[in-house]
């Protein structure tokens, strides 16, 4: 199949090793995967923090790059739902009927990674291997606006090597929230102590989950305590390969090319 | 459908009630997480609440068509108000009660302070009403010399406590026993002064001092949980039993109601019935449910007065999108699971409506710029909307209103906000590929921000992120600079169309 990447703004600029894996994965169980150029960002934090205006270009430049594609992926939950839930109603809110149904009809081809897995190519076991101890936070767009279920969980439970740990009130939100981190900075950090709590109770060498952004508050966290905990994209983990993974480092490091096992650390 | 068009209606006004906070929610919620024994009561009381409600819900196979109908139903009543708000005071009057019309929280106070002087009377028995505590009914009725007494058990904690109330099921949830024993103590002055801190002695404290005000009461003041258009039959749901001491005893009942409240038939009822015991306490059924329609001759209050409040909702009703606010029904299922009422508890929000409904509906009902602070006072994890019991979409309406905020802002102000200008230069830069990437080279800079690929403090007000928590370092390559290495560059432009026999494959 060929499936374009949506590799979203964030995992482009900060976290490389995501996209990276995506693409590793997907070519790994053959299929096609393309990366239009032209892809920028989503419009979720514009959306999410009321400057619904100035994300209208960026839903038609969204509309625009990606209607051709028969399947397009993206590495983060809540991307894929800000796409799927926001972009139409953004578009009708400014009157543009056209654009909301174009909207529409990207949106209903656009797949959170373990959706795209789970539910279009209809495999659970995508022959990883990731020997290491691993709790799995659902992040709440996940959840709750994709209701993604347990096709993450169906999808590590595959992984060889794994110790899969349950992580304790794991449908809590984590408090990233987008801008609401810096805007209700204090509500946020007791919120993310409570999930630090969590996974730490977990003893897991590595928390995982389906979106960059809520791994870069949780592991910012975590690396500020150097708790000793690091965050892996879910892509990452399915990714992974007896010859690349090898135990992360305790401390956060630079992502560099191909070093998959490591590239983890946030 | 264009944006949606304010009417300029009436807003909740300012000086009365209690809809607005004194600061905003940010520094109200600092200081509240600094208090550790409200976290702990917080904690343990949402925890214990959420398990209720998760189990007596999951035992109902249609649960999911029940949200659906109570939904259904409020917008059918919502879409059609001004009608059944007429057929309610056609009925209620046909059958010996008075209907008054309140504009605001000033009208209504003054219909009710009018109301009980009629009666010569100089105190009130109240039930447990949060439509009264919106308009400060309790410093009015003050204010003219009339003593109400609360007397739900943790209104009446509250109002002993000279306290707020921080719940819209349990006022007092902020308080554990002990600290319930203490205002017991030192304001009822009639207490044993042995009293322990167990349940049963707290409520058997409450309980004597309450019996002697119900037998003397001549007036009883109370809210409405629904009241039903074709009967004329209001409704109240409760726990202990007081309310109906408040409903039945007294001579004169006054009932303030906001206009929302009204369904069109009395079938309607057993949907809600279904929805709103299971959402609130966790519970199949309340243990009272009194239900009264206008006098009945030597039998309970043989005046009955219900005062009909708007303060704002007409306002409300006029938002196409934000009008779903008013379908809801006070369960307060939306507090218990949200994880930012859970930590911040119910003062932060500065209304008698806390938790993700307050955060939608204070600001709806007293206008955004009131209010500004609350739209944004939610991580938008959508755990409301699931517990919703009527399904308001709490998160989307959260964005609407802070949509609405960032629209109001930029007509008055002159100069866009510093945060407006970084928006629409993230836009700008973001709706072209060639812009975004010169932005991503300018952001690599940041790599001598960082160390071991971290990043410790940021510039404000990026620094409230980096005071808890570090920020990544840009890598030395970002995802599209790889691509380019391993499949050539292919170009872009800002023709949008990057796909297609353009696009790269491999």
């Amino acid at each position: 199949m060929r499936i374009a990447l949506f590799v979203t703004c964030l995992a482009d600029t900060l976290f490389p090793e995501t996209g990276r894996a995506t693409v590793r994965l997907l070519e790994r169980l053959g299929h096609q995967v393309e990366f239009p150029a032209a892809q920028t960002c989503c419009g979720q934090m514009h959306v999410n923090t009321g400057y619904l205006r100035d994300a209208l270009p960026l839903v038609r430049h969204y509309v625009e790059v990606f209607e051709d594609c028969e399947a397009i992926v993206v590495p983060s939950g809540s991307c894929t739902g800000s796409i799927r839930h926001q972009h139409a109603m953004v578009a009708r809110r400014y009157g543009d009927e056209a654009l909301a149904r174009r909207a529409e009809a990207v949106a209903g081809r656009t797949y959170e990674l373990s959706e795209l897995l789970v539910d279009v190519l209809g495999v659970e076991d995508v022959g990883a291997y990731y020997p290491h101890r691993v709790t799995y936070h659902p992040t709440c767009h996940s959840l709750r606006l994709l209701r993604a279920g347990d096709r993450p969980l169906r999808l590590l439970r595959h992984v060889a090597g794994i110790d899969l740990v349950e992580l304790p009130d794991a449908d809590t939100c984590c408090g990233f929230g987008g801008t609401f981190a810096v805007k209700n900075a204090d509500t946020s950090t007791a919120m993310l102590a409570d999930k630090m709590r969590s996974v730490l109770d977990t003893q897991a060498e590595v928390c995982t989950a389906g979106d960059s952004s809520c791994l870069m508050h949780i592991g910012g966290g975590l690396s500020r305590l150097r708790a000793g905990t690091r965050t892996v994209h879910l892509a990452e983990i399915l990714a992974s390969q007896p010859q690349t993974s090898q135990p992360g480092p305790p401390e956060p490091h630079p992502p560099g090319p191909h070093t998959a096992g490591q590239a983890g650390a946030r | 459908m264009s944006a949606p068009t304010f009417l300029g209606l009436p807003t909740a006004p300012r000086g009365v009630g209690h809809l607005r906070g004194d600061e905003p929610f940010p520094v109200a919620a600092r200081r509240a997480l600094a208090d550790t024994q409200l976290r702990r009561n917080l904690g343990k009381a949402t925890r214990t609440i959420r398990a209720k409600r998760a189990a007596v819900v999951g035992e109902l196979p249609d649960w999911e068509e029940l949200r659906d109908a109570g939904q259904a139903i409020k917008a059918g009543a919502m879409a059609h108000l001004d009608r059944y708000l007429e057929q309610l005071e056609e009925q209620v009057t046909a059958r010996g009660g008075v209907v008054h019309w309140a504009r605001d929280a000033n009208d209504a106070n003054r219909i009710v302070v009018g109301l009980v002087r009629a009666t010569g009377a100089t105190e009130a028995v109240k039930v447990k009403s949060i439509v009264t505590d919106e308009i400060g009914l309790n410093d009015a009725l003050a204010a003219a010399g009339i003593t109400a007494h609360e007397t739900d058990l943790a209104e009446l904690i509250v109002q002993l406590g000279h306290d707020r109330p921080s719940h819209i099921l349990v006022p007092a949830i902020h308080r554990n026993r002990a600290e319930i024993r203490d205002i017991f103590l030192r304001e009822m002055g009639d207490v044993d002064p042995g009293l322990t801190d167990s349940p049963a002695a707290l409520a058997e404290a409450a309980r004597l001092h309450l019996r002697r005000q119900f037998l003397s009461a001549k007036v009883g003041i109370s809210g409405a949980n629904f009241a039903i258009a074709e009967t004329g039959t209001l409704c109240v749901v409760e726990s202990e039993g007081n309310g109906r001491m408040c409903l039945t005893l007294p001579d004169t009942l006054i009932t303030v109601m906001g206009i929302e409240k009204i369904l069109p038939s009395w079938d309607d009822l057993g949907v809600f019935m279904q929805l709103l015991p299971r959402s609130s306490t966790g519970e199949r059924m309340n243990p009272y449910t009194s239900m009264w329609t206008g006098v009945t001759p030597g039998d309970g209050p043989q005046q009955f007065h219900l005062v009909l409040l708007d303060n704002g909702r007409t306002a409300a009703l006029a938002d196409r999108t934000g009008r779903q606010a008013l379908h809801c029904i006070r369960c307060s299922a939306c507090l218990n699971v949200c994880p930012v009422y859970e930590r911040v508890g119910g003062h932060a929000y500065g209304s008698v409506y806390p938790g993700p409904i307050g955060a939608v509906l204070s600001p709806m009902l007293t206008g955004v710029e009131d209010n500004a602070s609350l739209p944004y006072a939610s991580s938008l994890c959508g755990a409301c909307y699931d517990a919703c019991p009527v399904k308001i979409d709490i998160p989307s309406l959260l964005v609407h209103l802070r949509a609405r905020h960032v629209d109001e802002v930029a007509e008055t102000r002159r100069v866009p906000s510093p945060e407006a200008v970084t928006m629409a230069a993230a836009s700008w830069v973001m709706a072209s590929p060639a812009r975004y990437e010169a932005a991503q080279r300018g952001g690599r800079a940041g790599r001598l921000l960082g160390r071991g690929g971290r990043i410790r403090r940021l510039p404000p007000p990026l620094s409230a992120w980096t005071s808890a928590r570090d920020a990544p370092a840009p890598p030395a390559q970002t995802f599209r600079q790889w691509w380019r290495t391993e499949h050539g560059d292919t170009g872009h432009g800002d023709t949008g169309h990057g796909h297609g026999e353009h696009g790269e494959t491999r």
